[in-house]
């Protein structure tokens, strides 16, 4: 890998001070290497971190029929890494047009990266840094303990999509409080609306009187409010005791849990383990942030790299070139989902809507069609709005609330269904609904979404109990086993897995693909319900078996 | 062709089907397509692309037109004996083996015995299943562009994506990220590894046209090493024809007189090689109800077979592969008997017939080991197996072995298939059970199974 020639950086440089101008933030430092086939092949398993740990799997294919982006959270052909100073890839053949326009989209991705607040944990530290120190460690820990090492990288990448990216993130965010305690806390959240089921207007009530209280007796306050809920509920301190408990084994993610409650990782010869297992869980919340905002980072760095490209006064002669890579880019497909497609629109139509004052009250209360068409405060606040935008949201929250009726509408948008038609032995794709629910819904689906498991401690056995809150999706069967028993060897004891999973039907002809002459007219045969089982799998002895529960 | 089949199927008509067998007969009849090899013909259906989610668009493919690369395996710095041993390794620690020498089949037109072997392995994680959908819901994308709800905006045939996807044989996954490695040393590895039998050794061996130079000839006057006993009775007779031995009970060497001509040397020479070989027969169903899954599984465990007998031979394993629908014929070698696409009927008893002719127009039985393996998922409009029998019980009498794998294609039941079920019935499996061996696998078999498969048939 070697830098940029001076050349093309000065064309950066340029594109930094036009992007700054537009009102992009990011660091002044920025790192461009060409890159060549054979650094790719190095780089595309290390997720494009150069410096990242070396793991015996990165030099075998892995099989990623099922889900790739399930798995890995990093992209391993991503041009920009998430680094200080950021750094990023290229081509060593492309003409000065098309490295501007790349420029602008590097751009666009390491604004979103540094004023993103999904991605606050990141900006503290230069991950590849960090990395490098990290594949240093695991180097003479490997020299020293050999493949144990690599079992460890194994099974706690097993669980690395596991890793509690939110509660991660939530410190950063924790508003500044005091005052009252977490009974308080208790109290108002959880018991009143929970366990004692109170209407409304007691709630209120209790609010007041917690404010009289404060008012009269100061520093007493709570003693005195709580008090009479101690006559009225005697159970409520028990269960306010029980809830903290429940806390504390629920509050942290599997391998933050592992590492702080496993005897085994604990022991004096084991303890080496947790620092490998820290590197994993670092090197998966670092990627958290950018799976999660995939849409509206391409989307982001589409919109300026279009906004930009057609203000830069440096390329003029090469629209035509720019208009059809930018096609490519940017173009809604037929069918499909394209996350810089649909991310640029939605920011435009952002952009659009807020420059015309639609995100207002005053707009919202309107309920004429015609009204709301013609609709225009003239706010110029469009800008501002989608700034602020990518800076609080993720995908999730994005699509979710802003993929709404109009939008679907002016940009043609559908749910496309695919179906066999049995006649003409064809897969057809059809327009199934041009509906912005269903449209959001179905981009949603699509959205990266690991299981959310809780974990609990059973006295039996030394019993490790996941308990999968069950989404209407069943996990990856043929995974269960291995992940479990790599769980199984850091927890040291038994492991039960208590999953939801489709229940097995009475055996019936299996409706053939080919829609051969089974369907004859009159003999459909309507698509039995699935219905659903909660299973418990135990892993003990590296044995796992399976049971059903009801 | 299809006449021909149309009377074919009246005449089973009239001898009586059971709805089952007739379903799967007129499918087959209904099932259009044609033998051709499998080329790479690809067509759009009106412009619709397979849909591709968020998560697979990049950086580098979109700006900058790099396609995903894959490494050239023979530049990754380990080996695959290296990666076995660790995986060979992790077994001795209690941790089931992750390394799969997967999907390593891709014969070259030209090259027979080279298959490519790919070292793969999954991580596993808890992770929800992508590709779970409740079975009400048509799969779903998203989509843009004119249309109102409910238009057809584009279709594509069904066989094609199926191809496409990797599941026809001899496409997907190829890529350089393969290492090309002689059938050969899959057979080595297969042996080793996951611990296949060895095959016992067969009393009759058969000279090949192999030779071994070994110093066996002796020679007169000149030759590589003198052979001193030979050489000695060789003197002794000359002095005693010449009168010079005169007292037999003290005879004194010294005063024998040695022509050049009595030395005997003993010479290099070129020795015939005496050692087991075989033949091989791979039979394949290519009718239409083998579409996707079980040709692959069929043919994939072919493949293995035909590495471990390499193996197992030394190389001396000849093959002959046949193709049958209702018909069988012989093919040249395995890449088409590999590509060949499924179409048209099935009658298993013609493979067996074609067989048999062969064996017994080359008189191949007294100088081969024979083994015969067919591949096929269970379906015969011969469904009491009458002509099938008679052949197979033909077959047994010279074979060293018949396996049979079904590969059960998922139409019907499962374990009820019309092979399966006269196989059972005829008594041969229980009678002959070194000669006939049956294999029934479920059309999601996994590679692990095929190769359990392989070592019931061959064990």
């Amino acid at each position: 890998m070697e830098l940029i020639d001076q050349h093309t950086k000065k064309i950066m440089e340029g594109c930094k001070e036009r992007a700054r101008a537009a009102g992009l933030r990011f660091q002044d430092e920025t790192l461009e290497y060409i890159v060549t086939n054979r650094d790719l092949i190095e780089l595309s398993p290390k997720v494009m971190i150069p410096t990242l740990y070396d793991y015996w799997v990165q030099d075998v294919e892995v099989l990623k029929e099922k889900g790739r982006y399930e798995l890995y959270p990093g992209n391993p052909y991503e041009t920009v890494i998430n680094t200080r100073p950021a750094i990023s890839f290229y081509n060593d053949n492309n003409p000065d047009w098309l490295n501007v326009m790349i420029f602008y989209h590097v751009l666009g991705h390491i604004d979103f990266f540094q004023n993103n607040l999904y991605f606050r944990h990141t900006w503290e530290y230069d991950f590849t840094g960090q990395a490098l120190s990290d594949k240093r460690m695991i180097a003479a820990l490997r020299a020293e303990k050999g493949r144990w090492v690599d079992y460890v990288i194994e099974f706690s990448r097993g669980i690395d999509n596991l890793v509690g990216f939110h509660r991660e993130l939530s410190p950063f965010f924790q508003p500044e409080v005091d005052g009252w305690s977490k009974m308080i806390d208790y109290y108002f959240d959880v018991f009143l609306q929970e366990g004692a089921k109170q209407s409304v207007n007691r709630y209120v009530k209790e609010i007041e009187r917690f404010n009289e209280c404060t008012k009269k007796y100061g520093d007493m306050a709570e003693q005195t409010f709580f008090t009479e809920i101690h006559q009225k509920y005697p159970e409520f301190i028990t269960l306010f005791q029980k809830s903290l408990e429940e806390k504390k084994s629920s509050g942290v993610d599997l391998l933050r849990f592992l590492m702080e409650e496993s005897a085994f990782l604990n022991k004096e010869d084991n303890k080496w383990m947790l620092s490998v297992m820290e590197v994993i869980r670092n090197t998966s919340l670092y990627f958290q942030p950018q799976i999660r905002t995939k849409i509206m980072n391409e989307g982001w760095a589409s919109y300026w790299h279009e906004t930009l490209f057609l203000q830069d006064d440096r390329i003029q002669g090469h629209e035509a070139n720019f208009a059809k890579t930018n096609a490519g880019v940017t173009a809604m497909p037929r069918v499909g989902l394209n996350p810089y497609a649909l991310g640029m629109r939605l920011f435009y139509h952002l952009e659009d809507a807020a420059n015309r004052g639609q995100y207002s009250f005053d707009f919202q209360r309107i309920k004429d069609t015609r009204q709301r068409k013609e609709y225009n405060a003239a706010t110029d606040k469009g800008r501002e709005f989608i700034f602020s935008i990518r800076e609080n949201l993720s995908d999730f929250n994005f699509v979710n609330t802003f993929i709404d009726q109009d939008f679907v509408s002016k940009n043609k948008l559908f749910v496309a269904g695919k179906r066999l038609n049995p006649q003409r032995m064809a897969w057809q794709y059809y327009v199934k609904s041009r509906k912005a629910r269903d449209y959001k819904q179905m981009v949603i689906e699509s959205l990266y979404h690991p299981p959310d498991l809780r974990i609990e401690l059973r006295p039996e056995n030394n019993t490790l109990y996941l308990n999968h809150l069950f989404e209407g999706k069943p996990l990856i069967r043929e995974y269960i086993a291995n992940t479990l028993i790599g769980v199984g060897f850091l927890w040291g004891g038994r492991v039960q897995l208590e999953t939801s999973e489709v229940a097995a039907q009475p055996p019936r002809p299996r409706q053939d693909p080919m829609g051969g002459p089974s369907r004859r007219a009159g003999e459909d045969q309507p698509e039995p319900k699935i219905s659903w089982q909660r299973v418990l799998y135990t892993m003990e002895n590296k044995q796992v078996t399976k049971k059903r529960i009801d | 062709m299809d006449k021909k089949l149309r009377a074919l199927y009246q005449h089973l008509k009239e001898r009586g089907l059971s709805e089952e067998q007739e379903r799967i007969i007129l499918f087959e009849l209904e099932h259009k397509s044609s033998h051709a090899a499998d080329g790479k013909s690809r067509g759009t259906g009106e412009g619709v692309s397979s849909a591709q989610t968020i998560y697979e668009h990049n950086d580098f493919e979109l700006l900058q037109a790099v396609t995903a690369l894959k490494a050239p395996y023979v530049s990754r710095i380990r080996s695959l004996d290296e990666l076995l041993e660790r995986d060979h390794q992790r077994e001795d620690d209690g941790f089931p083996r992750k390394i799969r020498v997967g999907r390593m089949i891709k014969p070259g037109k030209d090259s027979q015995d080279k298959v490519v072997v790919v070292p793969t392995t999954t991580e596993e994680k808890l992770m929800h299943d992508p590709s779970f959908k409740p079975p009400e819901e048509d799969e779903s994308a998203g989509g843009s562009g004119d249309g109102d709800e409910g238009e057809v905006i584009g279709e594509q045939p069904v066989q094609e994506q199926e191809g496409g996807e990797g599941s026809g044989p001899g496409q997907g996954e190829g890529g350089a990220h393969e290492v090309e490695s002689s059938a050969y040393d899959l057979g080595k590895i297969l042996t080793e590894q996951f611990e296949l039998p060895n095959l016992q050794e067969k009393g009759k061996k058969r000279s090949l046209t192999r030779y071994t130079y070994d110093l066996t000839d002796q020679n007169r006057g000149f030759g590589q090493v003198l052979d001193k006993k030979a050489t000695l009775r060789r003197i002794l007779k000359t002095n005693i024809s010449l009168g010079n031995v005169a007292d037999a009970d003290s005879v004194d060497p010294a005063n024998f007189l040695i022509a050049p001509n009595d030395r005997i040397y003993r010479i290099l020479s070129k020795e015939k090689d005496f050692e087991s070989q075989a033949m091989v027969f791979f039979l394949r169903d290519y009718s239409g109800s083998m579409d996707g899954k079980p040709t692959e599984l069929v043919v994939s465990q072919h493949v293995l077979i035909y590495s471990w007998l390499l193996y197992q031979y030394e190389k001396q394993v000849e093959t002959r592969f046949i193709l049958h629908d209702t018909e069988a014929k012989e093919v040249d070698d395995f890449y088409t008997y590999y590509n060949s696409k499924v179409a048209g009927g099935t009658q298993v008893f013609s493979a067996y017939k074609l067989v048999n002719e062969i064996v017994s127009t080359e008189n191949l039985a007294r100088d081969y080991n024979i083994y015969i393996f067919h591949g096929t998922d269970g379906d015969d409009w011969d469904t009491e197996g009458e002509q099938a029998l008679v052949e197979l019980k033909q077959m047994l009498t010279y074979a060293n072995r018949v396996g049979v794998t079904i590969a059960e294609n998922g139409y019907g039941r499962s374990g009820n298939t019309e092979v399966e079920k006269y196989l059972k019935e005829s008594g041969l499996l229980t009678e002959k059970p070194d000669l006939l061996r049956l294999d029934v696998m479920q059309r999601d078999a996994s590679e692990q199974r095929l190769i359990e498969g392989i070592k019931r048939i061959i064990s």
